[in-house]
């Protein structure tokens, strides 16, 4: 498959700005897509409300445009109804660790069978760069004008923590890196997160003195470090550092597989589920 | 095929048997009193019958995971009652303009908010139209006993599937947790969403322009056709789309489905109303006491009908209209402030009183409350 095929060149332009990470993640997304040979039959793009989330306007598989936050729930049940379908998760970090924190949470914890790419750019980039559950401390958003006094959340490490087997994070100008890694959660049978972190230049950006997507890059690289480099350190020296590469990668029975065990005990009269 | 015989049950497993006759394989939910017993019998049955239960972390994901399994081509139901309805106002939104058949049963209970935790009430009836935000039709059904509750159900179902809607079946606390005897028979309809009959690259999800009834086919995810859901503004595709006219044709259309099949959708059922000079008119658990306020009444020679309203949304303004137009007055139990009653007050002409028994106590109305009203009426 070319991974033209997935893209739905009629309708482009991108909606997004120039320099934002967006559309380097969509590349990657689709050149994964193409690398597994996905039927576009067969794979439903569920996308949440934000700048990202607008991502499944430019896609030519089946779509799920609903509600900010929610697309991990909306995504539950379209994996467990039929569990052929590849079901990939797009959503912002508002979208996905901020008004849906706890879906994110639970669907890590419950391993639904589905494949979550969130991009992370700090902020909320549709409603004009207000502060999200990531935004960094001391950040300038629109909603913190003197400076942002909450923490923002490690997301990675939030999945970690609430059971997801497959994490990975990587940065929007890493395009085999995020090919990489998308490629290896969609092969994932389980909850799989690979966060993006991308430039936001019209909002983030902007509000913290860099301008462009390469300011905002530096600044990610000036605070990424490899996982290999990450176990070289203690805990005060990784504050504030962004470890890219797979966090975890480790094997999980997904709701679905334990659940048709459920319906074969159900079916055979049995009250165990061994 | 065996006829079933009568079974002694409560409300709430009448309506989860029902839901399971409909083909329902899919519940999602988040337990809450006074609907729990649905979520508990769904999570032993639906496996049985190789279907699927999943307890949701709240009410929001619960409504979104039954929309994404319906999309993805299976008959899906939650329930809930008034703290749990209102979390899922926001996603109904999206079965709304999505178009993704559901049922959603909310087991009305006192509010508002948590209210008295496991009280009746029938306080949701204004919630179930208008909960979720923007112009939009809805159908809501309200059983009156434990067999309605099996019978509606499959009604929800299939209306559900016909129309391409959300389908609120609004019981409460009294009908849910009530036994009585009632036949699980097989049922005489189920109906199925109409599938796409067009070649692949054809095929809009939201094209029902020239359709029957106007209901656009829906393929499931999964299907041989590409199928795009789409809660925002979009065209018949499903694509993102920000033009004017187009909103003004959809947004139309969410409501104008529904006016155009009302004769289908709309259900009353009238009791001795042919001579009445007085009607009941009255919804769920109220039903019951207006029923037996009927009989003392004829019994003192008052000439009292009942009309019940079966459907509530669209609401049965031609039904009521005429009753109120034979009628010298009509009485309108209900456990809430006057919601239905405001309705019947639209279509009511003035030569026909119209008053409200109300309660918002929890306790069911008696039939001596309306048998009272009616008395002093008829003098
Ligand atoms: C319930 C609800 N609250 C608020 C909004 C408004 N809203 C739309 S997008 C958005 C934030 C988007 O931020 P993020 O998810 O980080 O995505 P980005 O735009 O940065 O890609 C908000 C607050 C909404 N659509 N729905
Ligand atoms: S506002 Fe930010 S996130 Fe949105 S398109 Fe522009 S750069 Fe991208």
């Amino acid at each position: 498959m070319n991974y033209m095929d997935y893209l739905k060149t009629q309708d482009f332009p991108l909606f997004w700005c120039g320099g934002c990470g967006n559309g380097a993640v969509l590349g990657a997304i689709v050149r994964s897509f193409a690398a597994l040979c996905y039927s576009k039959e067969e794979t439903v793009v569920v996308t949440g409300i934000g700048c990202w989330g607008k991502a499944d306007d430019y896609v030519t598989t089946n779509s799920f445009h609903g509600t900010h936050g929610r697309a991990l729930a909306f995504a539950t049940g379209i994996k467990l109804a039929n569990p052929k379908l590849q079901v990939v998760v797009l959503m912002g970090d508002g979208d996905g660790v901020t008004i849906g924190g706890n879906h994110f949470i639970h669907a890590a914890r419950r391993n639904v069978d589905v494949t979550a790419i969130l991009v992370n750019n700090y902020n909320y980039g549709m409603t004009g760069g207000q502060y999200s559950g990531s935004t960094p401390l001391n950040s300038i958003t629109s909603t913190s004008r003197y400076g942002h006094i909450e923490e923002g959340f490690d997301i990675c490490q939030l999945a970690i923590a609430a059971g997801a087997p497959f994490v990975a994070r990587t940065s929007s100008d890493d395009p085999l890196a995020m090919q990489r890694f998308i490629t290896a959660g969609l092969n994932k049978k389980g909850f799989s997160l690979i966060e993006v972190i991308a430039p936001c230049p019209t909002h983030f950006g902007k509000n913290n003195g860099m301008r462009n997507a390469a300011d905002l890059m530096k600044w990610v690289k000036e605070r990424s470090i490899s996982v290999a480099r990450a176990h070289t350190m203690n805990e005060e020296e990784l504050a504030l550092k962004l470890i890219m590469g797979i966090l975890t990668d480790t094997e999980r029975e997904d709701y679905g597989s334990k659940y048709s065990r459920v319906i074969a005990a159900a079916q055979e009269g049995r009250r165990d589920i061994k | 095929m065996t006829l079933k015989k009568n079974i002694f049950a409560m409300g709430n497993e009448a309506i989860t048997e029902g839901a399971l006759a409909a083909g329902a394989r899919f519940y999602a939910g988040y337990p809450i009193t006074p609907s729990s017993e649905i979520a508990e019998r769904s999570s032993i049955r639906l496996p049985q019958l190789g279907g699927m239960f999943v307890q949701m972390e709240d009410e929001i994901g619960s409504i979104a995971a039954v929309i994404g399994a319906s999309a993805a081509g299976v008959k899906s139901y939650t329930a809930t009652s008034g703290p749990g309805f209102s979390l899922m106002q926001e996603n109904l939104g999206v079965a709304v303009m999505g178009e993704i058949p559901c049922v959603i049963v909310n087991v009305q209970r006192s509010g508002p908010s948590t209210g008295l935790a496991t009280k009746p009430a029938q306080g949701d009836v204004m919630q179930a139209k208008w909960g979720t935000h923007g112009d939009h039709g809805i159908i809501a059904l309200s059983p009156s006993s434990v067999q309605e509750c099996y019978d509606l159900t499959i009604r929800a179902f299939n209306l559900a599937e016909l129309y391409r809607t959300p389908v609120i079946l609004l019981a409460d606390e009294i009908i849910g947790h009530m036994r009585e005897g009632y036949c699980p028979h097989l049922p005489k309809e189920i109906i199925e969403r109409k599938k796409p009959l067009c070649a692949n690259r054809d095929y809009k999800p939201y094209d029902f322009c020239g359709e029957e009834n106007e209901i656009a086919p829906l393929a499931a995810f999964g299907s041989e056709y590409i199928t795009r859901i789409n809660g925002s503004g979009h065209d018949e595709s499903g694509n993102a789309c920000g033009r004017l006219d187009n909103a003004d044709k959809f947004i139309r259309h969410y409501h104008e489905k529904f006016q155009k099949n009302r004769d289908d959708i709309i259900e009353t059922k009238s009791f001795d109303l042919q001579d009445a000079e007085y009607a009941i008119i009255t919804f769920g658990c109220s039903v019951r006491s207006g029923k037996a306020a009927l009989k003392l009444a004829r019994q003192k020679g008052i000439k009292v009908g009942l009309l019940q309203l079966v459907t509530i949304w669209p609401f049965p303004y031609e039904q009521v209209a005429k009753i109120c137009e034979q009628v010298q007055g009509v009485v309108v139990p209900e456990m809430n402030l006057g919601q239905i009653q405001g309705e019947i007050r639209k279509v009511c002409p003035t030569h026909c009183s119209l008053w409200g028994i109300n309660r918002v106590d929890s306790q069911m109305i008696t039939p001596y409350e309306i048998l009272a009203k009616l008395e002093e009426a008829a003098i």
